[in-house]
C-alpha cells in the first residue's frame, strides 16, 4: 500500500521537522539562508539558486534528513513531481528586470531560473535521482489532482518512491509542504484527505 | 496506451497540420532573420505572422480582441483539431491538458497597468482556453521545460488510463518573445543563421513559435482500430547531473528510451524523431542515449530545421509531423543537416526515406536535466 512516509513543511514562519538543537535558533522566523547555515550543508550551489530552488532544496533536506544513504539503485527510480500556482513568476520577474530597454544586461545565471521544473532538476542532482521530474500548475493546492498523479507515476512502473509537493513563492511570502511517498511499511496511508490533514495542520493549526 | 483521435498545427509553416507536414516533408524552413529590437543583436527564429494569425483566428473563432497570440494560436488549433472528430470538449468526460514554458511572458514588457494581471499564470491560459470551449474541467498543465509536451502527453494517457477521463485535448503552445529570445542569447545557445542538426558545422538553436494540439481518447477495440496510431508508452527521467546542461552519458535520455523499449520490437521502429536542437552538446547526447539503447542503426531525424525549437510546443507539433510520416511511410529527412559530424555516429535521415517499420520513437531534453521519450505505434492489424 502507499503511504506517506514522512513530510516536510517551510513557510516564513515555520520548518518542520527541525532537530531539537535548532528549534530555538529558528523561532524568531526562517530565513533560508540562515536554515542552510544551520543544517551544515556543504553544497556552494544553494547561493546561486532562485527563490523556489533554495525552498524545494531545503524541503528536500528536511525531508530526507537520517535517511539511508548509498542505495543507488533506488535513488534511480525515485521520481520528484511539484506543483504550485505562480510557475517561476518570480525568477521571471528578475530576469525581466534584466532586460530593460534603458538598462540592458540579461542575466544568463537568472534565465536559467525561469523555468519552475529548475527546482525538481535541483533536488534530483543533489539527491542523485534518475526518477521523473515534473511540474504542474495549478490555481491552488489540490490535493485530489496530487494523489492522483502521484498514482499514476506509481502505475507507470518506473518509481520506487516519489517526492511530492506544493511549493509557491510569491514577492511576500513562501511555502513548501513536501511528501516522501512509497510502497512503506510505516506512514500515513496515501489519500487526499490525509495530504490535506497533513497540510491544515501546518496551515491553520500551527502544529509543529 | 490511448488513442489518437485529431491534431492540429499553427506555426509560420501554415495554419493547419496539413500545410505543416507538407512543409516538413519538403524540408522547407520557416527559420527567418529578425533585426532583434530592443536586444543586442539580431536573431533567426520561425516567426507567426500575428496579422494573418488573428486573420484566420477572426474567420474559424471569431474576434481575437482581448486575446494574445498565444491564446489565439491554442485556440484555433484546438478548434481545428476537434472538427470533425466527433468528440464534444464541451462533456465533462474530456480533459484539457496544457503545456508551455513560459505561456504570455511577453507582457512581462508592458505596462504593469496595460494589461490584466492573471494572463502572466499558466493555470489562467489553460483555463481560458478550456472554457472557451466550454469545458467544465480544470485543466492539468504541465511546465517541465523542454520536454512539456511530452510530459502533457504522458499526463493524458494516465488519466485517460486510469478512467478519469475518456479523452484528452492536449494543446503545447510557446512564443519568441523578447524575454526568451534575450534569455538564449545570453547562454550563447542560438546559431548565427539556420539551425544545423546533426550536422558538422551545428553551432547552435532557432527559437520556433507554434501551438499544436493532440486529441487522445481511450484505445479503440481492435475492430474500430484498423488504421488508428496509438501512443503506446512514455518516459519522463532526470539526468541527475546539470541544470542547464545534458549529461556526458546521456543518463536520464538512455534510461527513458530503456524504458519505453519494453513496449516495443526495435525492428518494428521506422524512425526516431529526435530533440535535435543542433546545439553541439544536445545533439551529442542524444547519439549517446541511442547508441547505449540500441538504437543507432534507426533511422534519426530533427524538425528543428524546419519549426526551430518551439519550446513547450516541441513535444506535440513534431510528434504530429511524425504521425503523419509514419502514416506514409516516411522517415522524413532533416533541415539543415548537410555534413555528417564525428560526434554524432547515427543514420540521420538527410531525405525523406521510405520506411516500413510500425513504430516511432520521439526524445526531448530540457533544462532542469530532464528527457522524455515517447513511443507511438500503428494499430496491430496493420
Amino acid at each position: 500500500m502507499l503511504t506517506i512516509k514522512k513530510y516536510s513543511y517551510i513557510s516564513p514562519q515555520h520548518a518542520y521537522p527541525l532537530p531539537p538543537h535548532l528549534k530555538a535558533a529558528m523561532a524568531g522566523g526562517i530565513d533560508m539562508g540562515k536554515l542552510y547555515r544551520s543544517l551544515a550543508i556543504d553544497y556552494p550551489k544553494f547561493f546561486k539558486m532562485d527563490t523556489l530552488s533554495k525552498l524545494g532544496f531545503l524541503a528536500a533536506e528536511l525531508l530526507t534528513a537520517g535517511e539511508e544513504k548509498g542505495e543507488a539503485e533506488a535513488m534511480n527510480d525515485r521520481s520528484v513531481v511539484c506543483f504550485n500556482k505562480s510557475a517561476s513568476l518570480e525568477a521571471d520577474i528578475a530576469y525581466s528586470k534584466t532586460i530593460q530597454k534603458e538598462n540592458f544586461f540579461p542575466s544568463p545565471s537568472l534565465f536559467v531560473y525561469t523555468l519552475p521544473s529548475i527546482v525538481t532538476g535541483e533536488i534530483a542532482i543533489r539527491h542523485k535521482l534518475r526518477g521523473e521530474t515534473s511540474f504542474y500548475v495549478s490555481p491552488e493546492w489540490n490535493a485530489e489532482l496530487l494523489v492522483d498523479t502521484v498514482r499514476q507515476i506509481f502505475a507507470a512502473g518506473a518509481s520506487q518512491s516519489v517526492i511530492a509537493a506544493w511549493i509557491e513563492c510569491e514577492p511576500d511570502s513562501f511555502e513548501a509542504f513536501m511528501m516522501l511517498i512509497g510502497n512503506y511499511a510505516e506512514g500515513l496511508p496515501l489519500s487526499a484527505e490525509n495530504a490535506n490533514e497533513l497540510i491544515s495542520d501546518f496551515r491553520i493549526h500551527n502544529i509543529f | 496506451m490511448i488513442s489518437w483521435i485529431g491534431d492540429s498545427i499553427v506555426s509560420p509553416s501554415g495554419f493547419t497540420s496539413a500545410e505543416n507536414y507538407e512543409a516538413a516533408k519538403a524540408r522547407r524552413s520557416a527559420i527567418a532573420p529578425h533585426a532583434g529590437d530592443g536586444l543586442a543583436e539580431p536573431y533567426h527564429a520561425a516567426v507567426i505572422n500575428k496579422e494573418a494569425l488573428a486573420a484566420a483566428f477572426e474567420q474559424r473563432c471569431g474576434s481575437p480582441a482581448g486575446l494574445t497570440p498565444l491564446e489565439q494560436a491554442a485556440i484555433l488549433s484546438v478548434a481545428q483539431a476537434t472538427e470533425g472528430t466527433g468528440i464534444n470538449p464541451a462533456s465533462p468526460k474530456v480533459l484539457f491538458v496544457f503545456s508551455s514554458t513560459k505561456g504570455n511572458i511577453h507582457l512581462l514588457d508592458a505596462e504593469a497597468d496595460s494589461y490584466d494581471r492573471n494572463k502572466l499564470y499558466l493555470w489562467h491560459t489553460a483555463s481560458l482556453i478550456a472554457r472557451r470551449f466550454g469545458n467544465p474541467n480544470e485543466p492539468v498543465v504541465v511546465s517541465n521545460a523542454c520536454i512539456s509536451g511530452a510530459c502533457a502527453q504522458i499526463a493524458a494517457m494516465r488519466m485517460i488510463e486510469a478512467g478519469r477521463y475518456e479523452w484528452a485535448v492536449v494543446t503545447g503552445a510557446d512564443m519568441a518573445s523578447r524575454f526568451v529570445v534575450s534569455g538564449f542569447q545570453s547562454l550563447k545557445a542560438l546559431a548565427d543563421g539556420q539551425c544545423r542538426p546533426f550536422d558538422a558545422n551545428r553551432a547552435g538553436l532557432n527559437l520556433g513559435e507554434a501551438a499544436a494540439t493532440i486529441i487522445y481518447g481511450k484505445a479503440k477495440g481492435k475492430a474500430e482500430s484498423a488504421k488508428s496510431i496509438s501512443l503506446r508508452a512514455g518516459s519522463i527521467r532526470n539526468d541527475a547531473n546539470h541544470i542547464s546542461g545534458p549529461s556526458r552519458t546521456a543518463e536520464g535520455a538512455f534510461l527513458a528510451l530503456n524504458d519505453i523499449l519494453k513496449h516495443a520490437d526495435k525492428k518494428d521502429i521506422a524512425f526516431v524523431c529526435s530533440h535535435g536542437t543542433a546545439t553541439p552538446y544536445n545533439d551529442r547526447m542524444e547519439t549517446i542515449a541511442l547508441q547505449r539503447a540500441g538504437l543507432d542503426r534507426i533511422p534519426t531525424n530533427s524538425l528543428k530545421g524546419s519549426f526551430g525549437h518551439t519550446l513547450g510546443a516541441a513535444g506535440t507539433l513534431e510528434s504530429i509531423i511524425s504521425k503523419w510520416a509514419l502514416t506514409e511511410g516516411l522517415a522524413l529527412g532533416t533541415c539543415g543537416f548537410e555534413e555528417p559530424a564525428q560526434d554524432c555516429a547515427l543514420p540521420v535521415a538527410a531525405h525523406n526515406i521510405a520506411s516500413g517499420g510500425s513504430c516511432f520513437v520521439k526524445m526531448l531534453s530540457g533544462f532542469g536535466g530532464s528527457n522524455a521519450a515517447l513511443l507511438f505505434a500503428k494499430s496491430e492489424e496493420d
